[in-house]
């Protein structure tokens, strides 16, 4: 009887394609690929799933699909989560951006069996995954170097000693590249929480494999909860409410899809959100990193500060 | 009036023994329950309705409490047509101060009293602290019961200050605060309600709101089965206010399926329940904006009090 049923699971096994090898008696654990809120890896609220599928035909997993009430749960982490990460010292956010590269390196060999699984071939994953790699360490860096480069002391008539100084937006709602998995949902988190602002993504549709496993990531490498929120699901479903919600502040776009894009530009008048569409950008050349990709997600905040007209100095600061 | 009557009183140390287990599982029945569109609308106006909107703290002013109470009248006015909430809940030196800026508005003052929120005072001083409230104007006080005498079995003690208190009260409706985070168990909450409400309690209240935890749908729910017993034993309706960790709009809606499932619908009202809390409304509006436009609110759309 017992041998029945060892046949049995290895027949399974096999008709699903997870283990080749029939020999093998133990059956393989596969995770349950959950979405990342405050910290936490709750499923989607709305006990939804998509099984997203490779060019082959595999499937991949059983993915959450999530509702617009996740996306509420997410904003309300990421606003809680606002403060603290923005007053963090600049270079102490470059500490935890470069953490998250450490842990991402240690993790190296699982992206590139995901990445496999979607398709690429094992030359090109592990392209994607030091691309990546190399992406957070140079937004690392620039954590606490954007602001001298973008900051201005401004000349006035008056005596006042006039400057600007780039701060976060605030909450940043991102549509990551629908394309690939992984490049380009680092090459859209990075920027935005070097600057100090929080963020909820929604991931590759079709991809989503390394999103939830980049929240592991994130989830081992110092970040606070609530700073990086990664869903998984339909931005056709979702992206609406990823434009009209009142407490986000800036938004995110990565496809050419003109009528989405409409559709964002109207929805964000509402609160006057920040847009920014990422359609033209190869995020596996040179021009997918720069810090004006850090600049899109700051506001430019200038201050009027009294000066005493010095001993007939003259004007000027 | 009924410490002075000839009425029997109950044997308090035979106060029905509470199944926790029972208890809490039965509490959490009320927060499966969904409720959407016209109903949670209705709901979350109602609620807006019920709060006691609160400010306890020792660095309250003038100036807030004036604003706290216009926000009372103008909860939100880019909605027109919202209810104002249930009253204000100050200190009793500040009542003056919320009269005069309530005006006629119909909205209460409530002020805490009794050496709030520990109680910890000879009971002259909190008579006369009760006094002070009610001369100042205000129409409805929350007084503390003595915490240490009920735990030390006192209960006669804790039985005869809330008489003295109510008759200190004149016409104000009387609150009696459990502060049911310091009685540990659900027996004991059960206890004090059955205390209270013999003394001539109007409403029975959970919490300061200083204490953690403190107001739980259990130990509500422990509370609003006693007065559902007492208004069969007596015949005499007893209010109910939960206070302190309620500040989001879909557990105070899990709060009125309760109170309508335990006491039925005479109490879904401002005249016998309430809410205290200082957070609350502004979850409550968001919701109702976010009803009325579709769209998710911010906070900072909002004014804070």
């Amino acid at each position: 009887m017992g041998k029945t049923i060892i046949n049995k699971s290895s027949l399974r096994i096999s008709e699903n394609g997870l283990e080749k090898k029939t020999s093998s008696k133990r059956l393989e654990v596969l995770k349950t690929y959950k979405i990342y809120i405050g910290g936490q890896f709750p499923r989607t609220e709305s006990g939804r799933y998509y099984i997203p599928v490779n060019a082959s035909g595999k499937k991949l997993a059983n993915v959450c699909l999530s509702s617009r009430k996740d996306f509420r749960d997410a904003v309300v982490a990421a606003r809680s989560a606002f403060s603290g990460w923005s007053s963090r010292a600049a270079f102490n956010r470059g500490q935890i951006l470069y953490r998250m590269a450490e842990m991402l390196e240690g993790r190296k060999l699982q992206f590139i069996d995901e990445l496999i699984q979607q398709d690429a071939t094992k030359a090109k994953a592990e392209k994607e995954v030091d691309l990546a790699i190399d992406r957070l360490i140079y937004y690392a860096g620039w954590c606490d170097k954007f602001q001298q480069l973008f900051s201005s002391v401004n000349p006035v008539a008056t005596s006042h000693f006039n400057f600007s100084v780039p701060e976060p937006t605030g909450v940043v709602s991102i549509i990551a590249p629908q394309g690939d998995s992984l490049p380009g949902l680092v090459s859209v988190i990075a920027p935005a929480i070097a600057g100090g602002n929080t963020c909820v993504v929604l991931a590759s549709e079709t991809k989503p494999l390394c999103a939830v496993t980049f929240a592991e990531v994130l989830n081992s490498s110092d970040l606070p909860g609530g700073v990086v929120n990664i869903l998984t699901g339909k931005p056709s479903e979702l992206a609406s409410w990823f434009v009209d919600h009142m407490d986000v502040n800036a938004t995110i776009y990565c496809e050419k899809d003109s009528i989405t894009q409409k559709m964002i530009r109207e929805k964000s008048a509402l609160n006057l959100k920040r847009v920014t569409f990422y359609d033209k950008v190869n995020w596996y050349s040179g021009e997918g990193q720069s810090p004006y990709f850090i600049m899109d997600t700051q506001e430019i905040k200038t201050t009027w500060h009294p000066v005493e007209n010095i001993a007939g100095a003259g004007g000027g600061y | 009036m009924a410490a002075g009557s000839l009425t029997m009183l109950p044997d308090f140390s035979l106060s029905p023994r509470i199944d926790q287990v029972g208890v809490e599982e039965r509490a959490s029945c009320f927060t499966k329950r969904s409720i959407k569109k016209e109903s949670k609308m209705n709901g979350l106006l109602l609620v807006l309705n019920m709060i006691d909107l609160t400010t306890l703290e020792g660095k309250d002013t003038d100036g807030k409490v004036k604003q706290l109470c216009y926000k009372a009248m103008h909860p939100h006015d880019a909605i027109p047509g919202l209810p104002s909430v249930a009253a204000i809940c100050v200190y009793p030196s500040m009542v003056k101060v919320a009269k005069k800026a309530l005006g006629d508005s119909g909205i209460k003052v409530a002020s805490v009293a009794t050496a709030f929120p520990s109680g910890q005072a000879p009971r002259d001083v909190k008579i006369r602290d009760t006094k002070y409230a009610v001369n100042e104007g205000a129409d409805e006080i929350d007084m503390v019961i003595s915490r240490g005498k009920f735990h030390a079995g006192e209960y006669n003690f804790v039985f005869d200050e809330i008489a003295a208190i109510k008759e200190a009260c004149g016409d104000a409706r009387l609150k009696v605060i459990l502060e049911t985070g310091e009685l540990g168990t659900f027996d004991k909450v059960r206890r004090a309600s059955d205390i209270a409400m013999h003394a001539g309690a109007d409403f029975i209240k959970t919490s300061t709101g200083k204490i953690q935890p403190a107001a739980t749908m259990p130990v509500t729910l422990v509370m609003l089965e006693a007065i559902r017993d007492f208004y069969y034993k007596t015949g005499k309706m007893i209010g109910m206010k939960p206070a302190g960790g309620i500040s989001k709009s879909k557990l105070a809606l899990h709060y009125l399926v309760m109170v309508k499932e335990v006491l039925g619908e005479d109490w879904l009202n401002n005249e016998w329940f309430r809410f205290g809390a200082s957070s609350l409304a502004n979850d409550v509006l968001m919701q109702i904006v976010k009803e009325k436009t579709g769209v998710y609110q911010a906070a900072n759309y909002f004014s804070v009090d």
